[in-house]
């Protein structure tokens, strides 16, 4: 009754992971593959304590606990997609016993093996775009802030109109700014869409996540075949050269995380 | 292994968890334990942003309201 709760990494198809000894999953288990329904599933043993449903909940609120699990997760999934096409299961995918992990191969037999056909041989990149942050608005000098021992230099005071002309000033150079900034998001996934064989847009990140400044106003994954990741990865770096009043930035290659759902616009959450 | 320019440093968490929280494949099935994606990404964000900051004091931009 007590089963072992197996921690889901990735799926592969069978006999084509040599997992490494040494490699180390969530929580520093071992990791190891089930296989069934001509595919393996790769797994390492969790505490119940940990992973159960209720315990699982709780922990994911733990940002240090969600932090090594994330990294775990991603380290073993990296070390088995050097190897084959591995097909990344969602942060947390827990089952009971081997049995349950045959069970899932088993349920998801169908798509698994759809998936790993179209997304064998490629990886994912991620390119954000960021506008560079607003000049700090040189805090319009108040109108009459003076203090009244003041004698009335040339500088020191403006006023109102003057200020509210400044403000107005400010505010539309800031419209335009965050409009090229949008103009070149669009350009660059706009690009890089056609030379990717598919491509996903995740939420902005926030600036309080990220600890970047300026705001994040593109966020997309880009799914490239490993031959032509030399020529994507220039075509981003043309882009980061040309691109003005905005950063571009590039992250990857990934296992194809983001890919592995049902085809864009199809991704509805429950 | 042609082009890695930026892609060698440490991932950024945030980058992570875009993948691992949004993407990633979704088992249902008895045996097997399921999270509840949208939700997920809410309570870690809420988490993420205080333990990042704790002098933040809303997750959510002041500017939107009804988001909550």
């Amino acid at each position: 009754m007590t089963e072992t709760l197996h921690y889901a990494y990735a799926v592969v198809p069978e006999g084509r992971a040599d997992i490494p000894e040494e490699l180390r999953g969530v929580a520093g288990a071992g990791v190891r593959t089930v296989a069934g329904s001509g595919l393996a599933a790769v797994v390492s043993p969790v505490s119940a304590a940990d992973f159960d449903e209720q315990p699982l909940r709780a922990h994911l609120e733990d940002m240090r606990w969600l932090e090594a699990t994330a990294r775990g997760h991603q380290q073993v999934v990296d070390a088995v997609a050097a190897q084959t096409c591995a097909l990344p299961l969602r942060l947390a995918t827990v089952c009971r016993g081997e049995e349950g992990v045959r069970r899932m191969l088993a349920t998801g037999r169908e798509h698994f093996q759809e998936t790993i056909r179209a997304l064998d041989g490629r990886h994912e990149w991620g390119v954000k775009v960021y506008a560079d942050p607003a000049p700090d608005p040189a805090p319009a000098a108040a109108p009459a802030a003076a203090p009244s021992g003041t004698s009335g230099g040339a500088g020191g005071r403006i006023s109102g109109r003057d200020y509210l002309r400044q403000r107005r000033a400010q505010r539309q150079s800031r419209d335009a700014s965050s409009r090229r900034a949008e103009e070149w998001a669009r350009t660059v996934h706009e690009t890089l869409g056609r030379s990717a064989e598919d491509s996903r847009l995740h939420r902005p990140q926030d600036a309080r996540l990220s600890g970047q400044t300026g705001e994040n106003v593109l966020n997309g994954a880009y799914l490239v075949p490993h031959e032509e990741a030399g020529a994507f990865t220039a075509l981003v770096g043309g882009l980061a050269d040309r691109a003005e009043g905005v950063r571009v930035q590039l992250t990857g290659p990934w296992a194809p995380y983001s890919f592995t759902g049902p085809p864009s616009g199809a991704g509805e959450g429950a | 292994m042609t082009a890695e320019p930026l892609a060698q440093r440490q991932i950024a968490l945030v980058d992570l968890l875009d993948r691992l929280l949004a993407g990633g494949v979704v088992v249902a099935g008895n045996l097997t334990l399921r999270i509840a994606d949208v939700d997920l990404v809410r309570i870690d964000l809420h988490a993420l942003i205080s333990s990042v900051n704790e002098n933040v004091p809303s997750p959510w931009e002041p500017g939107e309201e009804g988001s909550r």
